[in-house]
């Protein structure tokens, strides 16, 4: 393989593995999306307040991971729930609008806080894995990499099948996909709209748990979740395969952008591709590559 | 304003529309001039007048703002990069080409409000969660050409030394003098909104706003109208730029971070969405609250932080106590302060009868 091909072979294997951790972080999204049809500005700080709760348990309680899994898996669950019952439902009907604002706002409050309640140094999440990078080829990549494309791949899986299998995620499409129809059916929908959260509170804490053991955890962790936007944009809002794909994309494309634009301008790129080639698609195919067409023109 | 009336006898759409409802509204304003003109300045004590002035300024913005949001209905989270716009266009004519302000101020106005046109142009396909996409990528992608290009941002630190405004010689140099400067400015754009807004143009605002397609069907053409209102809103957004550079005699794009869009939006939101008095309560209550809750900190929150902790405390219980109100005026009282304010004048119209 010749000097070039290898480069862009690493570039790409990193834009994968970074690309599928988008996608961990985008399916948080899609979820409470396809659900409800609420849109989440906060997605980024709900990784960075999971984040800080299994900093804190692990370091200044001195837990072992298997329990700070298990706190924050719980914390973010509660969390979620809480949310929807304090925050979204009241606003249910509401313009769309509003909720955006909710969301944001509501990332404010937990960009606010967090460090206050939490403290504001920024903390490790060590995971038993080393630092010895993993070997593919004429590339390698760090192991926490690795780990966190393997359990994107996972919760993937993992959700594929109970959105296809499972009794409670058939009712939850059939929430998805029209309201009405399905509370006539019998399907309870508000608590399907706390399980959409709740699950997004999983899906956070997981990216949590990833991202800040290679970030490192501090308020600036919550800035992964800018990624979200062209990820979601790019695959489709409502769509979970158009999550993984569009996070592939996205990671390849901005791992491509810095690796081969950076010399020339200077660094940064890595947050400036994903937004133009987001802007592209806005114009072009706004519903994305797997979105449902409901899109309203006007 | 503070007028009471004994209830509504309006029989025309023009008395509706009118400027003054009532001739006594002609004392109230008049009343407001000499207090703003003539007394605060000559009693005010110069930390107040600072204080005075960013929210003269924080006026102009959230004014913008609510153009676009309030009334024409779209969404914008790139207001911070509209301002840095009008901001490093007025410093680099300043500085470059020795404009005076009153050449850099629209300049930087007009420039902001040309981007503002082309983020605005999703809004053209796309509306609600997609065009808050869009305008956030608007303001990514701004800060970060801002960032990167030398000849944008003046190189080191990415920021560009302004001198203070001058008119015949005569330098706003002081809080006091700067004082007027803003407050100029302020009203400028407090009755160009109220006229804008009660004009044909307000009004189609408006409508595009409430049932978009029903306006389309009216004869109005709603392109042509959201990106006017995107591009009236820019061009306020962009003199509000302009006129923090000229008050800290600096541009520097950490200024007009994300977070500045949110702190906007905020404003309109905590004020009363489509209402020009809701964008300067906003306005006035968004700019004091980080400057109480400094004073509450450090007389109260010293008992449970050290001293260094205390600027990330506050800041971070400013960041908090905003996302709070306006989670809080969303689900409570959507219509903001102002509603507040209607609902105390409407008591008191009929007072001391019920209804």
């Amino acid at each position: 393989m010749s000097e070039d091909l290898q480069f862009t072979f690493a570039l790409v294997l990193n834009g994968v593995s970074i690309g599928l951790m988008y996608s961990l972080i985008a399916l948080g999204f899609v979820l409470v999306y396809k659900a409800t049809d609420a849109i989440n500005f906060a997605q980024g700080e709900f990784v960075m307040l999971s984040g800080l709760i299994v900093a804190v348990v692990l370091t200044v309680a001195g837990a072992p991971l298997i329990v700070a899994v298990v706190v924050v898996l719980a914390a973010m669950i509660g969390f979620s729930f809480g949310l929807e019952r304090v925050v979204l439902r009241p606003l249910l009907g509401r313009p769309v609008v509003a909720v955006i604002m909710a969301t944001i706002g509501l990332a404010a409050i937990l960009r606010g806080l967090g460090p206050v309640v939490f403290g504001s140094e920024t903390r490790a999440v060590s995971l038993p894995i080393g630092d010895e990078p993993i070997v593919l080829g004429p590339a390698s990549l760090p192991p926490i990499q690795v780990v966190g494309a393997v359990a994107a791949v996972l919760l993937f899986i993992a959700f594929h099948w109970f959105f296809k299998k499972s009794r409670m995620g058939v009712a939850m499409r059939a929430v998805a996909d029209n309201q009405q129809v399905a509370q006539a059916m019998g399907i309870n929908v508000e608590r399907y709209f706390a399980l959409a959260w709740a699950m997004a509170g999983i899906v956070s804490a997981m990216g949590g748990i990833v991202w800040g053991s290679m970030l490192g955890v501090d308020v600036h962790l919550a800035l992964v979740g800018l990624k979200v936007f062209p990820v979601v944009i790019l695959g489709g809002l409502d769509s979970i395969g158009g999550a993984l794909v569009g996070g592939l994309i996205i990671g390849v494309v901005e791992s491509l952008a810095a690796g081969y634009l950076d010399p020339y301008v200077g660094g940064g790129t890595k947050d400036f591709a994903p937004y133009v080639l987001m802007i592209l698609v806005l114009m072009v195919r706004p519903y994305g590559i797997f979105g449902k067409r409901k899109i309203e023109r006007v | 304003m503070f007028h009471r009336e004994s209830g509504v006898f309006k029989t025309t759409y023009a008395a509706d529309m009118a400027l003054y409802p009532l001739p006594i509204a002609k004392w109230t304003v008049a009343a407001l001039a000499v207090i703003f003109v003539v007394i605060v300045p000559l009693t005010v004590h110069e930390y107040y007048l600072s204080i005075l002035n960013l929210i003269f300024i924080a006026i102009v913005g959230a004014l913008g703002l609510n153009i676009l949001v309030g009334y024409t209905g779209q969404i914008s989270l790139g207001h911070g990069a509209f301002m840095s716009v009008g901001a490093y266009t007025a410093a680099n004519l300043a500085v470059k080409l020795d404009l005076p302000f009153w050449l850099t101020l629209p300049a930087g106005g007009l420039m902001a409000a040309a981007i503002g046109v082309v983020v605005g142009m999703p809004s053209l396909r796309i509306k609600g969660l997609y065009l808050a996409i869009a305008t956030l990528a608007g303001q990514l992608i701004i800060e970060w050409t801002i960032n990167r290009v030398p000849a944008i941002s003046g190189g080191a630190q990415a920021s560009i030394q302004v001198d203070r405004p001058s008119l015949f010689g005569f330098s706003f140099n002081t809080q006091g003098t700067l004082y007027f400067f803003l407050l100029f400015f302020a009203v400028l754009a407090i009755i160009g909104t109220l006229n804008l807004v009660r004009s044909r143009i307000g009004r189609a605002f408006v409508a595009v706003r409430d049932q978009d397609i029903a306006a389309e069907i009216i004869g109005i053409d709603i392109y042509r109208y959201k990106l006017m209102a995107f591009a009236i809103s820019s061009f306020y957004a962009g003199v509000c730029g302009v006129l923090y550079t000229y008050y800290f005699g600096i541009a520097n794009y950490e200024q007009f971070q994300l977070i500045v869009s949110i702190d906007y939006l905020a404003m309109i939101i905590i004020g009363g969405l489509g209402s020009v008095l809701g964008s300067i309560l906003g306005a006035v209550f968004v700019t004091l609250l980080p400057i109480v809750i400094r004073i509450l900190m450090e007389n109260v929150g010293s008992l449970f932080f050290t001293t260094a902790e205390m600027a990330n405390v506050i800041s971070g219980l400013r960041l908090g106590v905003f996302g709070g109100l306006i989670i809080f005026f969303l689900i409570v009282e959507p219509e903001g302060l102002n509603r507040l304010w209607r609902n105390i004048r409407s008591y008191f119209r009929v007072w001391p009868f019920s209804y």
